[in-house]
């Protein structure tokens, strides 16, 4: 140890720690604050647009730049791709807009528009001649803000029901249709490591997404969290946990996580979306079947909420803007839109393309038939959702990880969201 | 001449340099010269030092001071305004369902940390004294917590606590002391244990590094004295070792007590704060306002917190190391 001495030195060390202290607990929150007007004019000329998304993996990862050359190529227009994770996402997008850099191009989740097209940084796309004729009507819903289109996806996801051909097969079952099939099916296959079910009740958006079928198709609303309904729905989840039919890990794990654990044969069923297709298809040993997500009773109505991101132009300059926009026309023409669902394992937002699609896909059926019926996570709440989704996951992880009841952790999330 | 003065000016500049934290310069500072020149020459030295504590240090702490009283939303990043709100955002945090459990959380988590960290800190260190065949190859293993990356090592914990496939259930079914998986990061019972555990895990070697210093300086004919006076290993550990390792103490303690408050990859990697805010402390909490729940607001008011907490031991830091220089001057 050093010794030092000397009330100077002592004053220097004194201010030189507390300093040092003060800003690391700081850095945890320290963000920029410095902000401008929002009409920014963007940097660099018009012909090099920038492009932010959060695909992380294959085979989304590598199929989205190559489309973006494509289409940047046909404009005349250099493309910068840029990606980060998703849980950065929002925040890195926040940093840009405040530095005046919002990203030309970003494709963010559709949950999220609302809050962005609220702060007037979005371009309103409706008006720069874009159109949605054809689309499904919910992922339209899900682009708008007061009445205006801010995004538009070049195709859509839901989830389903996937499950193990050979595991039903020497079990002599057949792919459950209601929520009691569930529970026997997931019962019945649940052996030595191999557990019935798996699907993700993790701590962030995805587990609520995951949540939301079950939810939704019980006949709860986001607008009531603690209904009867929502407690039946919650229900159902904590008896296939409790139950051992699937693993208390359910709340760590993410939908890439309970694709991994379905691949490795750990789970005989699991709720995924159709974008896990090209990696389950690649392993040749593995033989699965995808059915729409079994319903309370035989006369319940199948509600799944609209997976899929969005393309969104932030404002710049004119001429930038309009770049912008043409290279949007060509990402989602037809046959790029068709040909980013089919490697990126998505269903084409075109109506006519998704049922041409499902008629030569067999896989896709299920989620083809899904989407038609699916809802917009923002479609009850707008602005207002991420707040109830995070009361959602919560309580979903309340009552999973932590023995709460369904009905006192969803009453606790109606406050928190209310 | 000359050179005499330049010299009799040159020693006191450690002082210059750090004197108007207390006082301001002047003759009564004993400063020889007081000519208005050195003054100037002194502020000269200052001014770097004090514009990049500004720029860096103290304009990022008003930033935040300033964000925890506005309504800081993503709209206010594109039109850069943010209303004032006073103290509402102090008081949403306060009404947050999970703020209380976030404090708890973050006293048990530090407080079992650091004991343990400390303990097992100590009792190597001492271990390590004794010379034997690979000693020192031992100790330098026992580094590794340390210099691993955090995100590597948490990453591995992720696994080996992993509930059905982990390494540490297996183990512990195999030997049967439990016949359960235990839900090490799936259980909102377990997880802040699970988090504390890794923790400790990662804190033993600072303090076991620090503390085997602190009982190198420690001279060993007191040893040998104690020994001959009929002192037991017992003895000899409680009436020399301790009192003699106390200025090391405080500082270990403090220092870690300072690091684990701010403790984020660990629990970032593990649980991220969950299951249902079970692992959640004020650090991962307030990230999780500002940049999961996008209420920036609120996240600064946490940051603020822990801003004030860290300076309190801040200063109970350097007050401990001061008693600690002065009884060893004395």
């Amino acid at each position: 140890m050093t010794r030092i001495s000397g009330p100077s030195v002592r004053l220097a060390r004194r201010a030189a720690a507390v300093t040092v202290v003060t800003v690391t607990a700081l850095s945890a929150t320290a963000c920029g604050d410095s902000v401008g007007d929002t009409s920014g004019t963007g940097s660099g000329s018009a012909s090099t647009l920038t492009e932010i998304d959060y695909y992380e993996a294959a085979p989304q990862n590598t199929q989205l730049p190559k489309l973006l050359d494509e289409c940047g190529a046909q404009v005349g227009v250099k493309i910068e791709h840029q990606q980060v994770p998703r849980a950065q996402f929002m925040p890195k997008l926040l940093q840009q807009a405040s530095s005046r850099a919002m990203p030309d191009l970003a494709l963010i989740d559709n949950p999220d528009l609302p809050q962005l097209a609220a702060t007037g940084g979005l371009l309103p796309l409706s008006d720069a001649g874009l159109t949605t004729e054809g689309l499904y009507p919910s992922i339209v819903e899900a682009g708008q803000f007061q009445d205006k289109t801010y995004g538009i996806a070049p195709g859509v996801n839901g989830l389903a029901l996937y499950y193990n051909k050979d595991v039903f097969t020497e079990a002599g079952l057949t792919p459950p249709k209601t929520w009691d099939d569930l529970t026997k099916a997931a019962r019945a296959l649940t052996k030595g490591s191999r557990y019935g079910i798996a699907f993700s009740a993790v701590g962030t958006e995805e587990g609520s997404f995951q949540f939301e079928p079950f939810f939704w198709t019980a006949g709860a609303s986001l607008k009531q969290l603690d209904s009867p309904q929502a407690v039946q729905a919650l229900t159902l989840w904590k008896d296939l946990v409790d139950g051992k039919s699937a693993s208390k890990s359910v709340v760590t794990w993410t939908q890439a996580d309970v694709n991994d654990q379905f691949m490795a044969g750990n789970a005989a069923m699991m709720v995924n979306g159709p974008w896990q297709l090209p990696t389950l298809n690649e392993n040749k040993d593995l033989h699965f079947g995808i059915v729409p997500i079994p319903i309370p009773s035989p006369e319940a109505k199948p509600v799944t909420p609209l997976g899929g991101e969005v393309w969104t132009v932030g404002h710049s300059d004119p001429a930038r803007e309009k770049n912008a926009v043409a290279v949007l026309k060509c990402l989602l023409s037809q046959d790029k839109s068709l040909e980013w669902s089919t490697n990126a394992g998505y269903i084409p937002s075109n109506q006519a393309a998704a049922e041409q699609m499902a008629a030569s896909n067999p896989q896709l059926a299920a989620f083809v038939e899904e989407v038609a019926t699916a809802r917009a996570r923002t479609a009850e709440l707008g602005t207002a959702y991420p707040k109830a989704s995070e009361a959602l996951f919560n309580a979903i992880q309340a009552s999973l990880a932590g023995g709460t009841p369904p009905q006192e952790a969803l009453s606790a999330a109606q406050d928190a969201a209310a | 001449m000359m050179a005499d003065t330049i010299h009799s000016q040159a020693a006191p500049a450690g002082g210059v340099r750090v004197r108007p934290i207390g006082k301001p310069m002047g003759r009564s500072a004993g400063v020889r010269g007081g000519r208005g020149g050195t003054g100037w020459a002194a502020f000269g030295f200052i001014a770097p030092a004090w514009l990049y504590v500004a720029a860096f240090y103290v304009y990022p702490l008003a930033g935040n001071v300033r964000m925890s009283f506005q309504d800081y939303t993503v709209t206010s990043f594109f039109t850069g305004r943010a209303p004032f709100v006073g103290w509402r955002n102090y008081e949403a945090v306060w009404r947050d369902p999970a703020f209380a459990k976030t404090v708890v959380n973050t006293v048990a988590f530090t407080v079992g940390s650091l004991l343990f960290q400390f303990g097992i800190g100590l009792a190597l260190a001492v271990f390590f004294q004794r010379r034997f065949p690979l000693g020192g190859v031992l100790r330098s293993l026992l580094l590794v917590p340390w210099l691993l990356p955090l995100v590597v090592s948490g990453t591995a914990w992720r696994w080996i606590m992993e509930t059905d496939s982990g390494v540490l259930n297996q183990a512990l079914m195999q030997a049967h002391l439990i016949d359960q998986p235990i839900p090490w990061l799936a259980s909102t019972s377990v997880s802040l244990l699970s988090v504390t555990l890794v923790n400790v895990w990662v804190g033993i070697p600072f303090n076991m590094v620090i503390l085997y210093g602190g009982l190198q300086g420690i001279p060993a004919h007191l040893y040998e004295a104690a020994a001959l006076d009929g002192a037991g290993a017992w003895q000899r550990f409680r009436h020399i070792t301790l009192p003699l390792l106390r200025p090391v103490t405080a500082v270990v303690l403090t220092l870690g007590l300072i690091y684990t408050l701010k403790v984020f990859d660990v629990i970032m990697v593990l649980t991220q704060g969950g299951p249902a805010n079970s692992s959640q402390t004020l650090t991962t909490f307030a990230y999780d306002l500002s940049f999961q729940r996008l209420t920036f607001g609120h996240g600064a008011v946490v940051g603020n917190l822990l801003i004030v907490v860290a300076v309190v031991f801040a200063f109970v830091y350097l007050r401990a190391t001061r008693d600690g220089e002065g009884r060893a001057a004395a």
